[in-house]
């Protein structure tokens, strides 16, 4: 087995992984390798050749393949070395990494190691949808792949369960190669992707959504025949006096993401069962000092240039902490916690005082417009407070707070509350 | 068909067919098997509990009970002969109410009759001990040591495999459309071509009223009795390590649970009589049900953990009980109908059995002198080596022999493409996804294909040479992708 020492290894070459590689050699560290199981750099954006990405990162419109480019690019200008077709198998708890190779497997030791492992598509498996087991039942990302890069259509007439942004997404995308887009079914009241995504891909091409709706029943023995939808009541149970049938040859799912911790899991990394992904530090790193996440790892974002950013952030800190400059994970963390109207919030934890901005990602747990956005410790005293006009669960909120004073082991809550006009 | 006469025609290549092609293809026969399927492994055969049962509570005195109960101890050699994994976990059978307390002497009454001896009363405590979530209102219990857990596509796959090395042929997506007996020879009309043979083996589970119907027997029916399943994932880390299994009820065995072989859990089934053998689908019920019946026995289950649900169709025959029959005015007829939910544990011991009917109808059964016998050193196949279950200095020397080693393509089971390959170059090989998925669990894991089903596809369609968007889930009309995105010059 071949062994390779680093200063930075980096697990994953999408998006924050790439980012974070850029990142920490633009802090002048240069024995970094990034770690990529596809053929290619560039993760999910390689099958995202709809428009949409950059417009905060380079404030330009961007493909996803003209994104992941740009990446590319810089990550070649500056050398950066990355191991393709590779995927790490195993993390230990000494940051020691087992990667497997069609040239066997390799072990990597790095000081200092960045999580960029994306996340992955939930199933139907895991929403017990009942029915038959025929084929033509598919993640939207499974689809996307096979169309924008196989060239080849999962069906003719689709329906989507879940308005989630790939969801709508392919809606237009097979409404554009000539399918019958029959419906997207959301079990909510609110499209659950970004606003922008529900306009341009579903009012713009008269695609049916059905709101507060689910999926029931999936009919067909060989390839999908028909499926059962069913309005959902008051109470949040579905209604069987009003399930109706509709036909359709494929059913696309595109009910939530996950982040892809099973190495996390392995080095026992503490992780939070709220974003799914590792507690993080202000310095974006996790509960094992000198391993940082960045990016869907560490909670599903809802841009990618929001990725970017946090890869850029982890990347820079680990360079850091490979200088002595950052702290470890500390014992006596203070905690920030979703507190009413939040969903989740990262960082969770604070090790020390901040100097200077300190970014917060946020997500509202659900619809309101008009709220009152606080940061406040556990004896109530306001630290910062902000009106926001409106927030949706889908979009993410991205809150600076500058110069922020921590207690040791101190609890602080952000809240979101209506606010009277 | 290549060969459209045979000795031995077995219609059927699930757990009893296979079996019996099995051990026919020890003796100087020619077999051919047949199945409407896309791959063997069968109905029933691939749904169910993957439990190898010792017969404890089969019904005393019948031929079920007998065939289960010394098919059983025949696993160990079997499992070796075939390399494929086995594992005696044993079970704990629980009594939860005053009702289900009463019933252990009797259970223990109907095991010594069947001839089960080594089963073994558990006062609360110890059935607590044993296995620690169980319900703390559990009153007693019984452990039953050989009770076994195996994984039921890979019995088959491995007899199927064995089976043909040995000369048996065997078809696919072939369905049995009529067959005609002439006084001395069997004509088998099926959707490939006729088949002529001496003997003819229904082996047709959940059909073979229909088989025999064809010869004019008619003093039977099989309707489908359906049992949804849930499975859930390893990361739910459950201290599980028997067989948990609930006191049984007059219609059924009841819900369990029990581990895989490959380290989930299984909690099911439903056992619902239903009359149209295509409904194999699960229903909201059906897994509601599960979940709390679970629950009765084993608190901390959570559907949170719930990876993939399936329902299959044991076959219950009317008037009831295994039937291993021939008939005096068609000779060469052998019927196995009536083996339901113990099929896969008795299907050695079926096979053996039929074997003695076919000398009792004078068909000399000479052993063949190259294939495996006794002394023959274990096992006589060799599974495809799977990477997971290997060290690192293991993996990396199996690379460096075949670099498509190196290439994960399912991450939940890390599974990597050579697996993938060679599941597909076997005889008989996966031709579809689902072959895939049952030959090297590709698929089968948490992603339920998410990251898998980027690669698998078009690993089908290169080993087969077929155009992506003629690759199957599961045979027939079940494309994975159905059309083209469109072109432009």
């Amino acid at each position: 087995m071949r062994k390779i020492e680093c200063e930075l290894a980096i697990a994953g070459g999408g998006p924050a992984g790439m980012a974070s590689a850029i990142g920490a050699a633009d802090m002048g560290l240069s024995d970094i390798i990034v770690i990529e199981r596809d053929d290619h750099l560039g993760g999910i954006l390689n099958q995202c050749i709809h428009n949409g990405f950059g417009l905060h990162f380079f404030n330009e419109d961007l493909t996803g393949p003209e994104y992941a480019e740009r990446f590319i690019s810089e990550i070649k200008r500056r050398f950066i070395k990355y191991l393709l077709r590779t995927m790490v198998i195993e993390l230990k708890d000494d940051k020691c990494l087992i990667a497997v190779s069609p040239n066997g497997l390799v072990e990597i030791k790095p000081r200092a190691l960045v999580l960029a492992m994306g996340c992955r598509e939930r199933t139907r498996g895991a929403t017990r949808i009942p029915g038959y087991r025929p084929a033509g039942v598919m993640t939207a990302g499974t689809a996307q792949r096979y169309i924008n890069i196989e060239g080849y259509l999962p069906g003719k007439e689709i329906i989507i369960l879940g308005s989630g942004d790939i969801g709508m997404i392919m809606a237009r995308r097979l409404h554009l190669e000539g399918c019958v887009v029959k419906g997207v079914v959301e079990i909510g009241n609110f499209a659950g992707g970004l606003t922008r995504n529900y306009v341009q891909c579903i009012e713009d091409y008269d695609i049916p959504l059905y709101l507060g709706h689910t999926i029931t029943n999936i009919l067909g023995e060989e390839r999908v025949e028909a499926v059962e939808i069913t309005p959902i009541n008051a109470d949040g149970i579905p209604d069987s006096s009003k399930k109706f049938i509709e036909t359709c040859d494929t059913l696309l799912l595109s009910v939530g993401l996950i982040p892809e911790n099973e190495l996390s899991r392995q080095a026992n990394i503490l992780l939070d069962p709220i974003t799914g992904g590792p507690l993080l530090d202000q310095y974006f790193q996790t509960s094992l000092s000198g391993v940082f996440a960045a990016g869907n790892v560490a909670q599903v974002f809802d841009l990618v240039d929001h990725v970017s950013d946090s890869g850029k952030k982890a990347g820079e800190n680990a360079a850091l902490y490979l200088r002595g400059e950052i702290p470890p994970w500390g014992k006596e963390t203070a905690s920030v916690i979703p507190g009413e109207g939040v969903r989740c919030v990262m960082p969770q934890k604070l090790t020390e005082n901040c100097q200077g901005k300190l970014n917060f990602y946020l997500r509202a747990s659900t619809h309101r417009r008009m709220v009152l956005l606080d940061f406040s410790a556990s004896d109530n005293r306001i630290i910062y407070s902000e009106k926001i006009n409106i927030v949706r669960p889908p979009e993410m909120i991205n809150i600076a707070i500058e110069n922020v004073d921590i207690t040791p082991s101190g609890k602080y809550y952000f809240t979101i509350k209506e606010e009277y006009l | 068909m290549n060969n459209n006469n045979t000795d031995v025609l077995i219609i059927g290549a699930g757990a009893i067919g296979m079996a019996v092609a099995y051990e026919l293809s020890r003796y100087e026969l020619s077999v051919t098997v047949v199945d409407r399927l896309n791959d063997v492994g069968g109905d029933a055969s691939r749904s169910n509990s993957a439990i190898i049962h010792t017969g404890f509570d089969a019904p005393p005195s019948t031929l079920e009970s007998s065939l289960v109960v010394h098919a059983n101890p025949m696993f160990d050699r079997l499992c070796r002969e075939l390399d494929i994994p086995f594992r005696r976990t044993g079970a704990v059978l629980v009594a939860v109410t005053e009702e289900e307390e009463e019933e252990i002497p009797e259970i223990l009454d109907k095991a010594h009759e069947n001839g089960v001896f080594d089963l073994y009363y558990l006062p609360a405590r110890k059935v607590r001990e044993m296995e620690p979530l169980i319900t703390p209102k559990v009153r007693c219990g019984l452990y039953i040591p050989r009770e076994s857990i195996i994984d039921p596509f890979l019995l088959v796959i491995a007899m199927a495999e064995i089976a043909v090395k040995n000369g048996v042929e065997f078809y696919r997506e072939c369905e049995v459309k009529n067959i005609v007996y002439n006084g001395r020879s069997f004509t088998t009309e099926t959707t490939k071509g006729k088949v002529k043979s001496k003997i003819v083996i229904n082996a047709a589970g959940l059909n073979t009223d229909k088989i025999s119907n064809f010869l004019g027997i008619d003093d039977f029916k099989v309707t489908p009795r359906r049992g949804q399943f849930h499975v859930i994932d390893r990361s739910a880390e459950l201290p599980i390590r028997h067989i948990i299994l609930p006191v049984p009820t007059k219609i059924s065995k009841g819900k369990l649970i029990t581990p895989t072989i490959h380290g989930n859990w299984l909690i099911g089934p439903t056992a619902e009589d239903l009359s149209d053998k295509s409904l194999s689908n699960t229903t909201r019920n059906g897994l509601d049900e599960i979940i709390s019946d679970v629950k009765k026995l084993i608190p901390a289950i959570d559907k949170n953990y719930v990876i993939t649900q399936y329902a299959g169709l044991r076959p219950v025959r009317e008037p009831g009980g295994y039937h291993i029959r021939t008939f005096k005015n068609i000779p060469g007829f052998i019927e196995l109908s009536g083996i339901r939910s113990t099929g896969i544990t008795s299907s050695p011991a079926v096979a053996v059995f039929t074997c003695r009917k076919l000398k009792e109808m004078g068909i000399p059964l000479k052993h063949r002198e190259a294939v495996c016998t006794v002394s023959t050193p274990l096992p006589i196949r060799k599974g495809i080596v799977m990477f997971r279950e290997l060290n690192n200095l293991e993996r990396a020397e199996l690379i460096e022999r075949d670099p498509l080693y190196g290439r994960i393509v399912c991450r939940c089971e890390t599974v990597t493409e050579s697996e993938v390959v060679q599941s597909i170059k076997r005889n008989p090989g996966a031709h579809d996804l689902d072959g895939i998925k049952r030959r090297v669990r590709a698929g089968l894991g948490r992603c339920q294909g998410g990251f898998c089903g980027m690669h698998i596809p078009k690993i089908l369609a290169r080993e087969l040479n077929i155009p992506l968007n003629r690759v199957t889930k599961k045979g027939g009309g079940s494309f994975f992708l159905n059309g083209e995105t469109k072109r432009f010059e």
